[in-house]
């Protein structure tokens, strides 16, 4: 088994996640027997192969410029209310759990 | 006239010559969703008063003889994915359960400018994260062929609506196969455009570097009309391309005599139903028959995709559902006392155990000792599946695979065993991975009179070729 208890306990830390003891358990389970099967990728020798993180500087781009000038059809200037209008504030407060009327209201941030 | 069963094309023509008006169109849906639905269980909230506000004036626009735009009265249903202003979207997810979205997505804002009509948002799988729609926090969605059977996923809501003429088309999304993989196994169109080709502002965020936006219809028409409606570069989203929009309908009725289709091997060996490979290949036949040239090509890293996939995928899950936390908008966990224990209960009772399950499995990914491991050796990978895909293209056209390895499975049959459920994806994958086009479209059934779905993968930005080689099957089927 490549992922323990720990290393569970560990990445809910990371990811924000509490998880009960039921769950933990069967995350156990499930992540190790996917990442058995993911490392059939460890088959393929890609020394010389670089990574790609997304398709989208390789095609329907500027093929004759290099880096971000690829993208230069997306850029902008940066200014305020730029694309379209901020939410106005009352909107932008529509959906939260909790406000003043002015700011988003939390729990208090400091602990112990 | 059955309203229920019309194309874009004649749905358009009867609201514009007052042989019916869109808004007896609507009600026509809305009854039949009445009536279907409860066991079919497509749509988590309908949108009447936008819908019949938008039919009313189609209707007024008829009615003074003037033109109607191109999807003018066509009743549609959109993924619940895709954000809607003033209309309910959860994503599937309960941590979104209140959520009223501020803003319009592109892709819809665009359907309704073309003149369609928003019938309602359409249940899938939570966050897109599921290949039969039981991740779904609603409710599972039932096929509408046999209401034993999942109707596939993420999108299972919009190929079931579609199937059982709840919606005259849908809008769905594809990260590792949503469109293409429900759309076969109910037996309807389903087209995933080229990265960069449909703008995903509004589309609420799985895996950034795959996800798209596409139609499922009745007919490849159709999806040509819709995908001409939505394609285009958008300010609002950076990585929509600047590349032009054919008229996809036109270069769809050039003839295909002469074109060159591929046919890999790796996608027709083990683990492949028989029947669906019977089908599938007697489709191989007669688009050789229409004149199509076949040609053995190889995509040697196919068996690498899906591992790839389930890291790249859940790695950019991981970072985009870090956004819910219960401040802004969506669920709070009311217990809290601190903020980083509101943090950790909102997603804990919001999040349902898949989506856990791949925010786990992409933070382990991401983490110090294991990214070179996992999410660079997979994007390694990932090059050499594009490259695969760039050689093939050199002596073909486009690539004839099926869509998926089997027809519907029964409800409940991979639940509880997520790896079994992600080998679902196997046909699927390797296109959302490489960003090029596929289209899945009918090619007959199996004994248990399942619909089986031909894919045919094309070059980026050539969703034309795609159309025109499944609208050629479609026609000589």
């Amino acid at each position: 088994m490549k992922v323990t208890e720990k290393d569970v306990a560990y990445v809910a830390d990371l990811a924000n996640l509490e998880l009960t003891q039921d769950e933990r358990r069967l995350l156990l389970r499930d992540l190790n027997s996917i990442l058995d099967y993911v490392d059939r990728l460890s088959q393929l020798d890609t020394t010389d192969v670089p990574p790609m993180a997304q398709v989208s500087d390789r095609y329907g781009v500027d093929q004759s410029r290099t880096g971000s000038a690829r993208f230069a059809y997306a850029s902008r200037e940066d200014i305020l209310e730029g694309l379209r209008k901020s939410l106005p504030h009352e909107v932008a407060l529509q959906n939260a759990p909790d406000t003043d009327g002015t700011f988003f209201k939390v729990p208090k941030v400091i602990e112990r | 006239m059955d309203l229920n069963a019309l194309t874009i094309e004649a749905a358009r023509a009867a609201v514009q010559s007052r042989r019916t008006t869109a808004t007896s169109l609507a009600e026509a849906f809305y009854a039949k969703i009445e009536k279907t639905d409860p066991e079919i269980g497509a749509y988590l909230t309908l949108s009447k008063d936008r819908a019949l506000e938008q039919a009313a004036r189609m209707d007024s626009l008829a009615a003074k003889g003037e033109e109607l735009p191109p999807l003018g009265g066509v009743p549609i249903g959109i993924k619940d994915v895709m954000v809607t202003r003033g209309v309910r979207t959860t994503a599937g997810s309960k941590i979104l359960g209140n959520y009223i979205p501020p803003y319009d997505c592109t892709a819809v804002a665009r359907l309704e400018a073309a003149g369609a009509v928003v019938l309602g948002k359409l249940n899938c799988d939570e966050f897109a994260m599921g290949s039969s729609n039981e991740n779904s926090a609603w409710r599972p969605v039932h096929n509408p062929r046999d209401l034993s059977r999942v109707p596939g996923g993420s999108s299972g809501g919009s190929a079931a609506a579609v199937a059982a003429d709840m919606a005259l088309a849908a809008l769905g999304s594809d990260t590792g196969g949503s469109i293409r993989q429900p759309a076969s196994f109910c037996g309807v169109v389903g087209l995933m455009p080229t990265y960069g080709r449909v703008s995903r502002y509004g589309l609420i965020a799985f895996a950034s570097s795959l996800d798209r936006i596409g139609p499922l219809t009745k007919t490849v028409r159709d999806a040509a009309i819709v995908l001409r409606a939505i394609a285009g570069r958008d300010p609002m989203d950076a990585t929509s391309a600047e590349v032009p929009v054919p008229d996809y309908v036109a270069e769809m009725e050039k003839p295909v005599r002469e074109l060159k289709l591929g046919v890999a091997k790796e996608y027709f060996g083990e683990g492949l139903d028989s029947e669906v490979r019977k089908s599938v290949e007697a489709a191989i036949q007669r688009l050789a028959g229409s004149g199509c040239e076949i040609v053995p090509v190889s995509l040697p890293h196919t068996e690498y995709a899906i591992p790839t996939y389930y890291i790249v995928a859940t790695a950019e899950a991981s970072s985009n559902l870090a956004r819910f936390d219960g401040v802004r908008y969506g669920y709070r966990a009311r217990d809290a006392r601190t903020l980083s224990e509101m943090y950790r209960r909102s997603r804990d009772h919001g999040f349902g155990a898949e989506v856990k399950r791949r925010i786990m499995l992409g933070t382990y990914a991401l983490s110090a000792g294991y990214y070179d491991a996992y999410y660079l050796k997979a994007q390694r990978v990932r090059t050499l599946l594009v490259r695969d895909f760039e050689e093939a293209f050199k002596t073909v056209d486009a690539i004839l695979t099926p869509t998926s390895p089997t027809a519907a499975f029964k409800l409940g049959e991979k639940v509880d065993d997520p790896l079994s459920m992600y080998l679902a994806d196997i046909f699927t994958v390797t296109a959302d991975l490489a960003g090029i086009p596929g289209i899945s479209v009918p090619c007959g059934e199996t004994k248990e009179n399942l619909p089986v779905g031909l894919q045919i993968l094309g070059k980026h930005f050539d969703e034309a070729t795609i159309l025109r080689v499944a609208h050629a099957y479609e026609q000589a089927a």
